[in-house]
């Protein structure tokens, strides 16, 4: 439980983290944040999402505070709970909370993946009242300026069950995230891992190929985040097909014929 | 069928006249005078015990599906059998009853009669590589390349119409199967580098215009494709570098005196149109003979197909940008101007733009711009004109009921494996298979039978309700959203008396989604006319109201039909369709229809409910009576048949279970089924009270 003790200033990033600009996203996000309006990432995985978070917490000199929400997570493991110790409860802050006392920024990642009841809990944070109500300690915390809060999701997986509500979409400004230009990922790419700009272009050019195969059995094409991967292995020491073939084809899929085309293609480019 | 009087001990050869007349029993029907039964037996009287008893277990199949075909099989199954390795000999007969299903009694005698290339064919399969096994594969490496979907095809000659990809149906050019393989993905490639590189890019005409003006246009269109594929070679080199590796490795070198025009059409701006211009230079030139992996151009195939293809694309994204403008609309009505930004070379995706502004266009108008792209190498403006609010229906779907009618028209329809279990295979493609609706009919059916059933209905619901999904504390959790004093109470204790302190000291609210989907498969066939069909209307409906309180996903179809070339399902309300009005009028609507075909119904329901994402998924059917069918589909054939396609369905993870009031249906169901997987009922109006039994049963 040490790890939950951390003070908020640990919270805070030190460096500026790697971070290439696809438009005006950056003053889009400042400009929300000093208006007290929070916000809505929303892309495919991989594309950039999180990192743009860290640049933003790094540039607005708040801590982050990030929580990866799974489709168990409820209500009080934002907010908090009791805890015992030896003769007594204590009361311990959730993320949420926790970013809520200390004004850092909170950001929820894959947030349609939470139970829907527990999105609920931030419908009050998210407007102008800026409140987070405790129940089980009777508190009402008042979030201060300098809180915000930030939720991401994927709208390709485009199921159903996946959705955000109306109620809950709608308090927020949104920013579309896409995978970055050909020129820009290339750049990213030569820039996180080192590689040479022939094999980057490459890669950019094999995640296109398998961006074509979305919805042909793929549900995503090859992020930017696997092409890094897959570019360190290969700077690395590990060869260009079986870089491509385990950062890439096998991260993708399990459907052998799908492996099987992606192998193919990424032998026709190396 | 066997004289047991000849017949000597199992381990000693039949002798030729136990031969011929067990020959003469099974063949009766196609004896006469001038064609006996002699040749085959002394030719079966010259293999093995074994071997015969093999040979004569399939004359006996093949005799049940056709007498004439069996003859022609005892004739020829000695020769068949000294020539050929077991395992060949097996493919042998089944490619014979594959071509009697599909082609009729000729073609299957003629595989028959040419035993010797059958082997020859089989002699090569070591080394080949089909089309049919490459396909999954080869389509998505397309589709990856393309990035729009170009479909495969088997021809004889290697060509494309620019939509789809000729290839042959078997390679064995190569000495092993992987170079075969590796020979169809270059080709694949190379029929795709033709759209993507713009052979056809001014369009067929220009090019057949352009060879007319040789005196032997034939000639020069062989030139124009020779220079191509050099050209062609150039440009996969500079694209998939690894995939010209292996291109190298068949690759014969043009003749020296190509050497300046490989140069010049190697360059990297290089176009059709240096192609154009160094033909003249080379006309009189010997050509060299095509390369392996050349195909050959096919114009007229190419300008019907992209012809038909734009055509279809200008409208669809026409209609998509009216779509989007819409929108994003703007004060004071102005037009919307859309326009697109391609990265230099042709790299990359298009970035639409709309009044100068990039806009995120969806994936389907995306890969609508790519496809447009790969055809005309730009999209024209006149595509980028945003069509009005007319409503336009795309003009290639065709309505189930006009495909039946006339003579027997597959396009469109879904094709089906049947169980042969004769065989022991399947009839390839046997069934033809289409979804029809059933046409609702609002009378008083519905609130008749709301009212009749009135008490019934709300004893229903209250099961129903009890077995929904509700919120579960679970006590003594490790962690949790609260804590529970109880066990905090009892650890205290513990401790008080210096007993360890346990740690499970929270509650946990879980709620145990329901996660269910459920397909009801229903009796259409004649036989439930009258008293079975009313209690089926009722039944449905009763369960419909009930179905709706648990949240389930569930389905409803009805099946029957005419003959395998005639299996029809009905829609009563599908999987996403929600329960209302419409719904109540169509199962209002079943009417008793024909036969009972169950298998091909059970596989293509199966398929439907496995697209749905569900932790259980049934498959309940409700029926009157064994599977049947007018042409063959009775007795044993049927149950193995329906029972094969319940094997499948159980392979996917689908539990099947099966209500009837077939009082006969003890003696096949639980081999159909299994035995716990079936409820046999006396009165139909208990059928709605069962289903909630086996709800219960199937999903706590």
């Amino acid at each position: 439980m040490k790890s939950r003790l951390l003070e908020p200033q640990s919270f805070l990033i030190a460096r500026e983290p790697y971070y290439e600009p696809q438009g005006e996203e950056v003053s889009l996000f400042e400009k929300a944040y000093y208006n007290l309006i929070p916000m809505l990432l929303k892309g495919p995985t991989g594309c950039g999402k999180t990192r743009f978070m860290e640049y933003m917490a790094w540039r607005l000199k708040r801590p982050l505070i990030t929580v990866s929400c799974h489709d168990d997570l409820t209500a009080s493991d934002l907010v908090g709970r009791y805890l015992i110790t030896a003769d007594q409860t204590v009361w311990m802050d959730g993320p949420l909370a926790q970013a809520v006392r200390c004004g850092g920024i909170c950001y929820l990642d894959e947030v349609v993946e939470a139970r829907k009841d527990t999105t609920v809990v931030i419908h009050p944070l998210a407007d102008d009242r800026r409140l987070l109500p405790i129940e089980k300690t009777g508190e009402v915390l008042a979030a201060p300026p300098e809180f915000g809060l930030a939720i991401s999701y994927n709208p390709g997986y485009q199921s159903v069950l996946k959705d955000l509500k109306q109620s809950t979409r709608q308090r927020f400004v949104a920013i579309e995230f896409h995978y970055p230009p050909a020129e820009l990922e290339q750049k990213i790419i030569e820039r996180e891992s080192g590689v040479g700009t022939e094999r980057a272009a490459k890669l950019v050019r094999f995640a296109g190929m398998t961006r074509n195969l979305k919805g042909s059995g793929l549900e995503e094409g090859a992020s930017t985040r696997l092409l890094v991967h897959a570019a360190k292995l290969m700077v690395s020491g590990v060869s260009e097909g079986y870089a491509c073939q385990s950062a890439i084809a096998q991260a993708l899929t399990d459907d052998p014929e799908m492996i099987a085309a992606i192998n193919e293609l990424g032998r026709s480019l190396f | 069928m066997m004289d047991t009087d000849t017949t000597p001990p199992p381990h000693e050869p039949l002798g030729v006249s136990a031969l011929e007349d067990w020959l003469d029993g099974v063949l009766d029907a196609v004896l006469s005078i001038r064609r006996s039964t002699a040749a085959a037996a002394a030719a079966l009287a010259g293999l093995g015990r074994e071997e015969q008893d093999y040979a004569r277990h399939w004359i006996d199949v093949i005799a049940k599906t056709n007498p004439e075909l069996a003859f022609h099989f005892a004739t020829h199954v000695s020769e068949a059998l000294k020539r050929m390795r077991p395992e060949d000999s097996e493919a042998w007969i089944i490619e014979v009853m594959d071509a009697y299903d599909k082609l009729g009694l000729y073609p299957a005698v003629a595989i028959l009669t040419d035993i010797g290339s059958f082997a020859t064919a089989r002699d090569g399969q070591a080394r080949a590589a089909t089309l049919e096994t490459v396909a999954p594969m080869l389509e998505l490496f397309v589709q990856g390349l393309a990035g729009r979907k170009l479909s495969l095809a088997p021809a004889e000659q290697v060509y494309t119409d620019t939509g789809t990809l000729f290839l042959p149906p078997r390679l064995t050019v190569l000495a092993t199967r992987e170079a075969n393989r590796m020979l169809y993905k270059i080709m694949a490639t190379h029929l795709w580098a033709q759209v993507r590189f713009g052979t056809f890019r001014g369009g067929p005409d220009a090019l057949r215009a352009e060879w007319g003006r040789y005196e032997d246009p034939e000639r020069a269109a062989r030139l124009f494709y020779a220079l191509e594929t050099i050209r062609l070679d150039a440009c996969l080199a500079r694209e998939l570098p690894g995939l010209y590796r292996d291109l190298c490795t068949l690759r014969r070198d043009p003749p020296p005196a190509w050497q300046e025009a490989c140069g010049r059409l190697s360059r990297p701006g290089a176009s059709v149109d240096d192609t154009q211009r160094a033909m003249a230079a080379l006309y009189a030139d010997e050509i060299p003979a095509p390369q392996l992996y050349q195909g050959t151009l096919h114009l007229d195939a190419v300008a019907q197909a992209m012809a038909e293809r734009m055509q279809r694309e200008r409208v669809a994204l026409k209609n998509a940008l009216g779509q989007m403008a819409r929108e994003h609309p703007l004060e004071g009505g102005r037009e919307r101007r859309f326009s697109v930004h391609t990265e230099p070379g042709g790299q990359g995706p298009v970035q639409l733009m709309l009044d100068g502004q990039p806009l995120g266009a969806p994936p389907e108008v995306q890969a609508l711009m790519q496809s447009v792209l790969l055809d005309l190498g730009e999209i024209p403006d006149e595509y980028l004109v945003a069509a009005g609010d007319g409503s336009y229906a795309p003009p290639h779907a065709k309505r189930a009921d006009d495909v039946w009618q006339g003579t027997y028209h597959e396009e469109g329809a879904f094709l089906y494996n049947e169980w042969d279990h004769s065989r022991e295979h399947y009839r390839k493609d046997w069934c033809v298979l289409r979804e029809l609706d059933v046409h609702p009919v609002h009378d008083g059916f519905v609130a008749d039978t709301l009212r009749k059933y009135a008490g019934l209905s709300a004893r229903l619901r209250k099961t129903f309700e009890a077995l929904r999904g509700e919120n579960a504390i679970q006590r003594r959790q490790k962690n949790g959203d609260d804590i529970d004093f109880d066990a905090l109470v009892d650890a205290l204790t513990d401790l008080k008396h210096g007993r360890e302190l346990n740690d499970r000291l929270f509650l946990r609210s879980r709620r145990t989604a329901r996660n269910i989907a459920v397909m009801f498969m229903v009796d259409m066939s004649g036989s439930t006319k009258g008293w079975i069909n009313d209690a089926e209307r009722e039944s449905l409906l009763l369960l419909g109201e009930a179905l709706e309180i648990l949240g389930d996903r569930y389905a409803i179809y009805g099946f029957s039909g005419t003959t395998r070339k005639r299996c029809e399902l009905y829609r009563i309300k599908e999987f996403g369709e929600p329960y209302g009005d419409l719904v109540r009028a169509r199962i209002s609507g079943i009417r008793p229809q024909d036969y009972t075909r169950m298998g091909v119904a059970i596989r293509h329901l199966c398929g439907l409910l496995h697209a749905v994402d569900a932790r259980t998924k049934l498959l309940i059917t409700l029926s009157d009576g064994k599977p049947d069918d007018y042409d063959g589909y009775r007795g044993q054939y049927g149950i193995e048949d329906t029972r094969q396609a319940l094997l499948e369905a159980k392979r996917d993870g689908i539990h099947a279970f099966c209500i009837t009031i077939d009082h006969d249906a003890r003696d096949y169901l639980p081999h159909m089924y299994g035995p716990a997987n079936y409820a046999l009922i006396d009165d139909v109006r208990q059928l709605p009270l069962k289903i909630s039994d086996i709800y219960r049963h199937l999903t706590s």
